[in-house]
């Protein structure tokens, strides 16, 4: 450990990137777009980054992170604060868990996993709602924000792999 | 067979791996203790959600307006499409709401004579803010919507949320510099409404759906897709005759209300204050520009309030 304090410096920087990706994810999620005026949400931005992150650079993106990340989406989209962040903890447990299955060398793999990530999120997001709620929840907007998210994973997950590569040449760099 | 290594993961240490399963579990708690806490005092949470959001207001107003153009940019290039169709179609209700207008003009010199000579207490005064949506609920639990206006400018939980059409919702929490406005659509939004043209009473339940229930409605009671629903004013958290929507649908016993309010186009909402207690009636203000010349002079004449006609008990 002879590093000098710059690139310790530059190393704590590199570890904010993901979490403030995931901000970037928060912010864009609760934008005003309309979305809540119809039967629809948005994509679960967040959900592609914890999935993402941790299949790829889980030592940027600890529980911790998820977790700030997680609340910071509850509070400001009004949903029932610490359900998105319990959600978001758990995939990121069990991506944790799957690695082997996930970190695949196709993309197909990948994309695949993460369907069944989003699907497994969107059932355990609707029972534990619907359970705060104390009634079932309506279901079509789940659905939808499922399938908009699967939809978008290949492009999300594109914009994040050009940052990972971004943050790979910096560690070339060092 | 090994497990493949993780390729940019030198920024990690070993011994993280214990103390993140550590923090893992402690975290997963506190998320549990936290869902809790807001079931179990759920205005303590909803007081530092409006904290945590008024910091963040800045930073919200700043995200919404790049979306807030590109919404504006979709919007236009739709509306280029339809253009024709859509000209005719204005061109067809302008000449209906001028024909509107003009009746509407005429009934409020009549109504303001009918007011004068009745003795009629003044309206409350009704006063309101418009504020701009800087974000939304986004999500599939909640519909609700951020805006950026808040105490400091007189905004209060409980007020009602109105747009040109109609009822957006009311505020559910305020902070210093944003509010948080529950939306008619909302699993926990309850309005008390009545059809417009019967006065039946009812309860209008949101569901998260874009297409909130018409409940309670006494039984026997004929329900037809177009009727319209203003607010009743009963519980007096909303005040009577606010213009919520329309019958969209009436199946198995459900009847589901359309808003006049479109959300998805939504981007600045009026939060009114009605100071007025339980079951004063808030008219619109009569407008103010002159009388459009009316066809049969004759009812105008009449119009305008002389002394003669007060009732002579006036004076007592």
């Amino acid at each position: 450990m002879t590093e000098t304090w710059p690139r310790r410096l530059l190393a704590s920087l590199v570890l904010l990137v993901p979490p403030l990706v995931g901000l970037v994810c928060v912010l864009l999620g609760v934008a005003p777009s309309g979305i809540s005026g119809i039967d629809a949400a948005g994509p679960a931005l967040t959900l592609m980054l914890v999935y993402f992150w941790t299949i790829f650079q889980p030592a940027l993106l600890p529980p911790p992170a998820v977790f700030i990340i997680g609340l910071l989406q509850d509070t400001l989209s009004g949903a029932p604060i610490g359900l998105g962040t319990l959600i978001l903890l758990a995939v990121q447990q069990f991506v944790a868990r799957e690695r082997r299955v996930f970190t695949a060398r196709t993309f197909g793999i990948a994309w695949f996993g993460f369907g069944i990530v989003a699907v497994l999120a969107t059932v355990a997001g609707w029972l534990l709602g619907s359970v705060h709620a104390a009634q079932l929840l309506e279901a079509r907007p789940f659905v939808m924000q499922a399938l908009l998210s699967i939809t978008l994973y290949p492009l999300v997950s594109w914009l994040f792999g050009q940052i990972v590569r971004g943050l790979k040449s910096l560690e070339a760099f060092r | 067979m090994r497990q493949p290594q993780p390729r940019f993961n030198s920024f990690a240490a070993p011994m993280k791996v214990l103390v993140q399963r550590f923090a893992f579990v402690a975290l997963l708690l506190l998320s549990v203790g936290l869902i809790i806490l807001g079931k179990v005092d759920s205005v303590l949470i909803e007081r530092g959600r409006a904290v945590m959001v008024d910091l963040m207001a800045p930073v919200l107003e700043l995200s919404s307006r790049p979306l807030g153009s590109l919404k504006k940019g979709i919007a236009a290039i739709d509306g280029w499409f339809n253009l024709y169709e859509e000209n005719l179609a204005l061109r067809e209700e302008n000449e209906r709401l001028r024909a509107w207008a003009s009746t509407a003009r005429r009934l409020a010199i009549e109504n303001a004579t009918y007011r004068d000579l009745l003795h009629v207490r003044a309206e409350p005064g009704v006063r309101f803010v418009t504020a701009r949506i800087i974000a939304e609920g986004g999500g599939p639990f909640v519909r609700t919507v951020v805006v950026d206006t808040g105490t400091d400018r007189g905004v209060q939980a409980g007020q009602v949320g109105l747009s040109g059409s109609g009822v957006v919702g009311r505020v559910l929490a305020a902070g210093t510099e944003s509010a948080r406005l529950l939306l008619l659509t909302d699993l926990n939004s309850r309005v008390p409404v009545a059809l417009e043209t019967s006065g039946v009473r009812g309860v209008l339940e949101g569901d998260n759906s874009s297409l909130p229930r018409l409940s309670y409605l006494p039984g026997g009671i004929k329900v037809h897709p177009g009727d319209r629903v203003v607010t009743s004013g009963i519980g007096g958290m909303f005040p009577p005759g606010l213009p919520v929507g329309a019958v969209e649908s009436v199946a198995n016993g459900v009847v589901r209300i359309r808003p006049w309010v479109r959300f998805e186009t939504l981007d600045f909402v009026k939060i009114v204050e009605y100071d007025a207690g339980i079951g004063t009636v808030p008219d619109p203000e009569p407008p103010t520009g002159p009388p459009l010349p009316s066809l049969n002079a004759a009812p105008a004449s009449g119009a305008v309030p002389t002394p003669e006609a007060k009732p002579p008990a006036a004076g007592q």
